[in-house]
């Protein structure tokens, strides 16, 4: 893929001396509305085939409305160690949860 | 599709049956060959693309092979119109008989035949019998994923690497001449045509042409000029030796086993 245009920009160059394609998160919108849920992820040179990639592994079989495909490496994630830092403060503060109200009728995915 | 449609004359209905017979003796080797490429081919993800692409033939192929045996009315099923043939008697175009060469021998072989057949699916759309409108409409949309899929790779491989772009030009090359078939029309289906069953193929030539140029063009490819285009007997029965080395394989089971099911 050397010779492609510079717009694919850093996905296009395998990294670290993996001989892989470059790694691609995929998520799955199973219904217009719904949100996008992580499915697992595919190798692939650029944006589009990691989109068909995405669609030839994880669309094939059930409803699908919607994919997202997201470079691996450009997500980023919390560590592990952080995690008591991160999150537990959020579970002894019960006003911190948006529970004091009601859902309006026929809503179904908040 | 379940009963024989009374709107046909008899020499309609035989007309069709042949059709049929040809669209899904294509998509049938068609399917078959990109079978061949599981367990070789070059990354995971590829592989189940190719297997897909390789599925949704075969699916048309079976709903066309039924259609087919109940337009003949002899009574033979898709499965018996698969396995129980000899290579004299399948009508598919040469290209989809090719083998699969390289991966850009695939892949320009599928765009060469899927180009051309969505064209002719988007006029079948069309067509007065019911059935094999409702069918065109189902394979149209799986026909467009291929071709997009193909042509990804015509974009990157033409436009890839020194080698990749040697490779898709000796695929055009090879593949080029079999192109002819896919426009050639006899007696058959310009009556078809006439009748309002089926579009002509003659008249796909110029918007097939359009379409590759335009992919060849953003792939930094040169298609072929218009050489010799081999004249092409398969819609007569008249095959490369290929055909025969693929069918044995394909229906070696159910020749073993006359009448298993699995």
């Amino acid at each position: 893929m050397s010779g492609r245009p510079a717009d694919d920009g850093e996905a296009s160059r395998p990294r670290g001396g993996d001989t892989q394609w470059p790694l691609w998160e995929v998520f799955v919108q199973p219904a217009s509305g719904e949100p996008h849920v992580h499915a697992g992820s595919v190798h692939a040179p650029d944006a589009e085939l990691a989109l068909l990639n995405a669609r030839d592994v994880y669309a094939r079989r059930g409803p699908v409305a919607g994919l997202w495909v997201v470079e691996s490496a450009r997500i980023t994630a919390s560590s592990p160690a952080d995690a008591p830092s991160f999150f537990d403060p959020a579970d002894d503060k019960i006003y911190r949860h948006p529970r004091f109200y009601r859902v309006p009728r026929g809503v179904r995915s908040l | 599709m379940s009963e024989v449609d009374p709107a046909l004359s008899r020499a309609e209905r035989e007309a069709l049956a042949e059709l049929a017979l040809r669209l899904g003796d294509d998509r049938l080797i068609l399917g078959h060959r990109l079978s061949e490429w599981c367990g070789h081919a070059p990354v995971l993800e590829e592989e189940l693309a190719l297997a897909n692409v390789a599925l949704d033939c075969l699916g048309h192929a079976s709903t066309l092979l039924a259609l087919a045996g109940e337009l003949e009315g002899r009574g033979r099923s898709a499965d018996e119109l698969a396995f129980l043939r000899d290579a004299r008697e399948f009508r598919n175009c040469l290209l989809v008989e090719q083998p699969n060469g390289d991966f850009a021998v695939t892949m320009v072989r599928q765009l060469l035949f899927d180009q051309a057949d969505l064209l002719f699916y988007e006029g079948l759309q069309a067509s007065r019998h019911a059935g094999l409108a409702g069918f065109a409409a189902r394979a149209v949309r799986e026909i467009r994923y291929h071709v997009r899929h193909a042509r990804a790779w015509w974009l990157r491989l033409g436009d890839g690497t020194d080698e990749s772009r040697r490779r898709m030009e000796a695929a055009l090359e090879e593949l080029w001449r079999f192109t002819g078939e896919l426009f050639a029309t006899d007696e058959l289906e310009r009556g078809l045509a006439a009748a309002g069953l089926a579009p002509d193929r003659a008249a796909l030539a110029s918007r097939w042409e359009e379409a590759l140029r335009a992919v060849a063009a953003g792939a930094r490819l040169r298609l072929p000029g218009a050489g010799p285009l081999h004249a092409g007997g398969g819609r007569r029965g008249i095959h490369g030796e290929s055909l025969g080395l693929l069918l044995a394989e394909m229906q070696v089971l159910a020749r073993t086993h006359p009448g298993a099911s699995w």
